[in-house]
């Protein structure tokens, strides 16, 4: 692949859908087992299994698998999958790609645009024989201390949009008003431990930045497991301020601070071996009272890196796009919404990307299913 | 800002499991909330006030009429409860900043709007607040809050809070109402404490610790009197020239449900006793049979017929308006003897001692205690006097062993509130002869606690996965999955198909090493329902023969 400049000119969309023959992506971008895979430049985005050319989005796992011979990413995204999976196996060839840039492989464009997400995270814009479709990882529209934020490319044929929060029941709070809570209950149970589980590559480093924001100056205790990916954020530029190991030893030490753990970990021994802990969650599913019941959670924290019900229509109705395809998430819900506004929505059940947000072990709720239940009460 | 604030204590009461922890977050509750607010707000947690101003279907066409109803059914079916859907679903307004109501706004809007006008209402309500802000204002107009604050666990707090203790606040608890202004300036130490004077309050009953093997090696005999545990619910009866009530253990007012009760107290007496289901004779039926009279707020003469309720009288703490409470418990049972003598009052008996010579003896005698209407027994030291909660070492409760079978899982049923979205009620059988020379299953329980939230999460799975029939909420699964259950009795029952009814079931552990075959027969559980009756029989002319 050859980087070729800066990202083309915008053309509006109507034009190149009057220039006859364009093809539509569903003719070159195709759904496969391993992942969606861009026929003409014969490469996947974000593919499931080991293949010979990648595009990735991001570093979190269900996206960034390991043991790909040619990887085009962010170089912040490279950096994470060599800090997550081991240099050997974070791809053979590592190109990076810088948003704004463009590259062009056997006759595809490929250029990148920030998603918000998490550090690095990107959309794949693909344009091959004047069609246009972005894909776009997962993102999120409420600005992160953490990651550049979101842009809107317009003028796609195509976009294809996560949807992991995909029904209007959620709709994300403001996180400093999250923080805020935190906090005060950290001032309300002095002698207790507050135990935050986060999800280790994104949401721990936005808490941590969340928390400075807020004017928290002492350490930021955190589980061994967490401890790398911060490192990597730090030498990427960015700054966590005092941030510590947290063991059971120090016990006593714990009291009235705040540690972040692996959302594993928040209820079982680890956690419980600290001073009376008061056991938090940062995700995007603490809205649902039955989630954060189900996890053992005292003190839910709304906290998502993914957008909410609005921001995934807000940013569709953005982009323009005719049409929209839905990778992961509820898209039951959010292809009868865009019908209601006459765009095409299409659900492309891709495999293996999992329910993010909470953590790596979140095993999909079972929906409840619809028998007849009467009673608000 | 009430409601938000409001809003904000409910959900973190709803998710604290610590008693601790749920007094702390109570006591910055009192602190930070203006009158009337925060005795409203504490009145509503207690359930001392609730309104069903506004019904269920109310909130459900408003939610309608905003919302496109196959997301709405979609939610309504991911979050399992209509009220949090909702209240998560509204759709915010632009442009909307009217502030949110009070508490006080709330009630005072509630009671003087007329029923056409409610709608509105409650959607410009629902329009100024937020997902948790909806949630608690839904809960409040539709009378279904819920949160499990006890009226002990409120009175602790604010005892905590202010530093008074807790028997002075219970003592007037019940003689202030809500917004509770006279209690809490004199909890703020700006007024004298309200005087309940002749008002009918509720005293904090003396309560028993369980006797661990180790307490019972200390015992000496003749420093303790033995009765009787009856099974029944433990009731305060409070008479006199201001009124008459019946008062639970937990001080909430059950008089509604026992009119004969009541009826029956013409004197001017506080007494602590047992309220049982006691038919002709004098012969006490098992719990199962005061359930049917239990949380009623009416009852009619067919209930009263067929579950006549008495009382049987442990201690005598007032007698007119002498304070007998610090006397040692040999003088006032005296004193109860001789008022029962002369009062004669109806439906009520006096709970007799058991003669003892020794620990030995005594243990023998719980051992033999199966009628079905007997928990244990009750020991309290000669000269204790009756004093509020708990005291270590003047009162001990030594109850019969637990008894468990293994039983098979047959049917399962969503729970309510909470556990709405998880199956978390199961009905369970035992094997008996099918008369084919086969064996079927019976169902002899039902059990709704006793696992933990990961027992849970693995039983709902099991059984959505497990299914062969649906009716309504209740699931009928395959029976493959053995449970270990726990309870106190067994008793006869000709409303069960079994002919057998368990006393507080509880699922002790899933025995996913067990098969379904092996699990326990009818037999089993019939022989321990009866032995205790043979028993109680052989221990009652034991008895006889011994006076
Ligand atoms: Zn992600
Ligand atoms: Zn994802």
């Amino acid at each position: 692949m050859v980087a070729r400049g800066a990202a083309q000119p915008w053309i509006p969309s109507v034009l190149r859908h009057l220039y006859r023959g364009m093809p539509h992506p569903e003719t070159w971008l195709r759904v496969t087992p391993a992942g969606l895979w861009c026929e003409p430049g014969d490469f996947f985005i974000d593919p499931t299994r080991p293949v010979a050319r990648a595009v990735i989005t991001h570093g979190h796992s269900d996206h960034a698998q390991p043991d790909h011979e040619a990887v085009l990413a962010t170089p912040e995204t490279l950096a994470i999958m060599r800090a997550r999976l081991g240099a050997e196996r974070a791809g053979r060839q590592q190109q990076p790609l810088l948003p704004g840039e463009v590259v062009l492989h056997n006759g595809v464009r490929i250029w990148l645009r920030p998603a918000g997400h998490v550090l690095g995270s990107a959309q794949v814009c693909l344009e091959w024989q004047g069609s246009r479709a972005v894909i776009s990882g997962d993102y999120k529209r409420t600005p992160d201390p953490t990651c550049a934020p979101f842009e809107v490319e317009r003028s796609c044929d195509v976009f294809v949009t996560e949807a992991t929060f995909g029904l209007p029941v959620f709709r994300h709070p403001p996180p400093e008003q999250e923080i805020a809570r935190l906090l005060a209950s950290v001032a309300l149970f002095p002698d207790r431990t507050h135990v935050v589980g986060c999800y280790a590559l994104g949401k721990t480093q936005r808490l941590i930045a969340l928390l400075r924001r807020a004017g928290w100056d002492a350490p930021v205790w955190l589980h061994g497991a967490l401890l790398p990916l911060c490192h990597t954020y730090e030498e990427l530029g960015v700054r966590l301020g005092d941030i510590r190991l947290a063991t059971v030893a120090q016990k006593g030490a714990l009291r009235g601070a705040i540690v972040l753990a692996p959302p594993s970990a928040v209820a079982e021994r680890w956690a419980r071996r600290l001073a009376d802990p008061v056991v938090c969650l940062a995700s995007g599913w603490m809205r649902v009272r039955q989630r954060a019941k189900a996890r053992g959670v005292e003190l839910p924290l709304v906290i998502s890196d993914h957008s909410d019900w609005d921001e995934l229509n807000a940013t569709i109705d953005e982009t323009g796009a005719p049409e929209v395809w839905v990778t992961h998430g509820r898209d039951d819900a959010l292809v009868h919404a865009m019908g209601l506004r006459g765009i095409r929505g299409r659900a492309l059940h891709l495999v293996g990307l999992g329910e993010e947000d909470e953590g790596e072990d979140a095993a999909p709720e079972p929906a409840v299913p619809a028998t007849a239940e009467g009673g608000v009460a | 800002m009430s409601i938000p604030a409001f809003a904000a204590l409910l959900e973190r009461l709803v998710f604290t499991p610590g008693r601790n922890a749920k007094i702390a977050l109570l006591k910055r509750w009192f602190a930070e909330q203006p009158d009337p607010d925060r005795g409203i707000g504490l009145a509503a947690l207690t359930e001392e006030l609730t309104f069903a101003t506004a019904k269920p279907a109310l909130i459900r066409d408003l939610a309608a009429a905003r919302t496109d109803p196959v997301l709405l059914a979609l939610s309504r079916d991911y979050v399992g409860d209509s009220a949090e859907t909702i209240a998560l679903i509204w759709p915010q307004r632009a442009g909307v900043n009217t502030p949110p109501p009070t508490l006080s706004e709330v009630v005072e809007a509630l009671d003087a709007t007329p029923k056409s006008e409610l709608p509105d209402l409650i959607a410009g309500w629902l329009d100024s607040l937020d997902a948790n802000g909806r949630f608690a204002l839904i809960k409040l107009v539709t009378g279904g809050l819920r949160v499990g604050v006890s009226g002990r666990l409120a009175r602790l707090a604010l005892a905590e809070w202010s530093g008074r203790p807790i028997e002075e606040i219970e003592e007037v608890w019940h003689g202030v109402a809500p917004p509770y202004l006279p209690l809490f300036r004199w909890l703020e130490g700006k007024a004298e404490r309200p005087d309940p004077r002749d008002a009918p309050v509720f005293r904090p009953l003396m309560l028993a610790h369980p006797l661990e093997d180790a307490d019972l090696a200390t015992l000496r005999p003749e420093e303790w009197r033995a009765e009787w545990k009856w099974d029944g619910i433990r009731v305060q009866l409070c008479a006199g020239p201001g009124g008459r009530r019946i008062w639970s253990r937990g001080g909430e007012d059950v008089s509604a449900a026992f009119p004969e009760i009541v009826e029956a107290m013409d004197f001017h007496a506080v007494l602590d006793g047992e309220l049982l289901v006691i038919r002709g004779g004098g012969e006490v039926a098992p719990f199962a049979d005061l359930q049917q009279r239990l949380n009623r707020k009416t009852v009619g003469p067919k209930l009263m017929r067929d579950y006549p309720v008495g009382v049987r009288l442990y201690d005598l703490l007032f007698e007119g308006t002498e304070d007998l409470r610090a006397l040692p418990f040999d003088a006032r049972r005296a004193r109860l003897e001789s008022w029962i003598a002369r009062t004669c009052p109806a439906r009520m008996d006096l709970s007799p001692q058991i003669a003892f010579a020794s620990v030995h003896q005594l243990a023998a005698i719980r051992e033999g205690a199966r009628a079905a209407s007997i928990e244990g027994l009750m020991l309290k030291r000669a000269d204790s006097p009756y004093v509020a909660g708990r005291v270590k070492g003047l009162w001990w409760k030594w109850k019969r062993a637990p008894l468990s079978i293994d039983a098979v899982l047959m049917y399962a049923q969503r729970g309510s509130g909470k556990r709405s979205s998880y199956y978390s009620d199961y009905t369970f059988g035992l094997w008996r002869p099918d008369g084919r020379g086969g064996e079927e299953l019976v169902p002899v329980g039902k059990a709704y606690s006793g696992y933990t939230d990961q027992e849970l999460l693995w039983l709902d799975r099991w059984i959505r996965n497990h299914t062969v029939a649906r009716f309504g909420p209740v699931r009928e699964v395959e029976k493959g999955l053995v449970l270990e259950v726990a309870f106190d009795a067994a008793q006869r029952s000709t409303r069960h198909k079994s002919g057998v009814a368990l006393r507080f079931p509880r699922i002790l552990r899933i025995r996913r090493d067990k098969p379904a075959g092996e699990a326990d027969r009818l037999d089993t559980l019939m022989a321990l329902v009866e032995n205790r009756e043979a028993k109680a029989k052989a221990k009652a002319e034991a008895d006889a023969a011994a006076d």
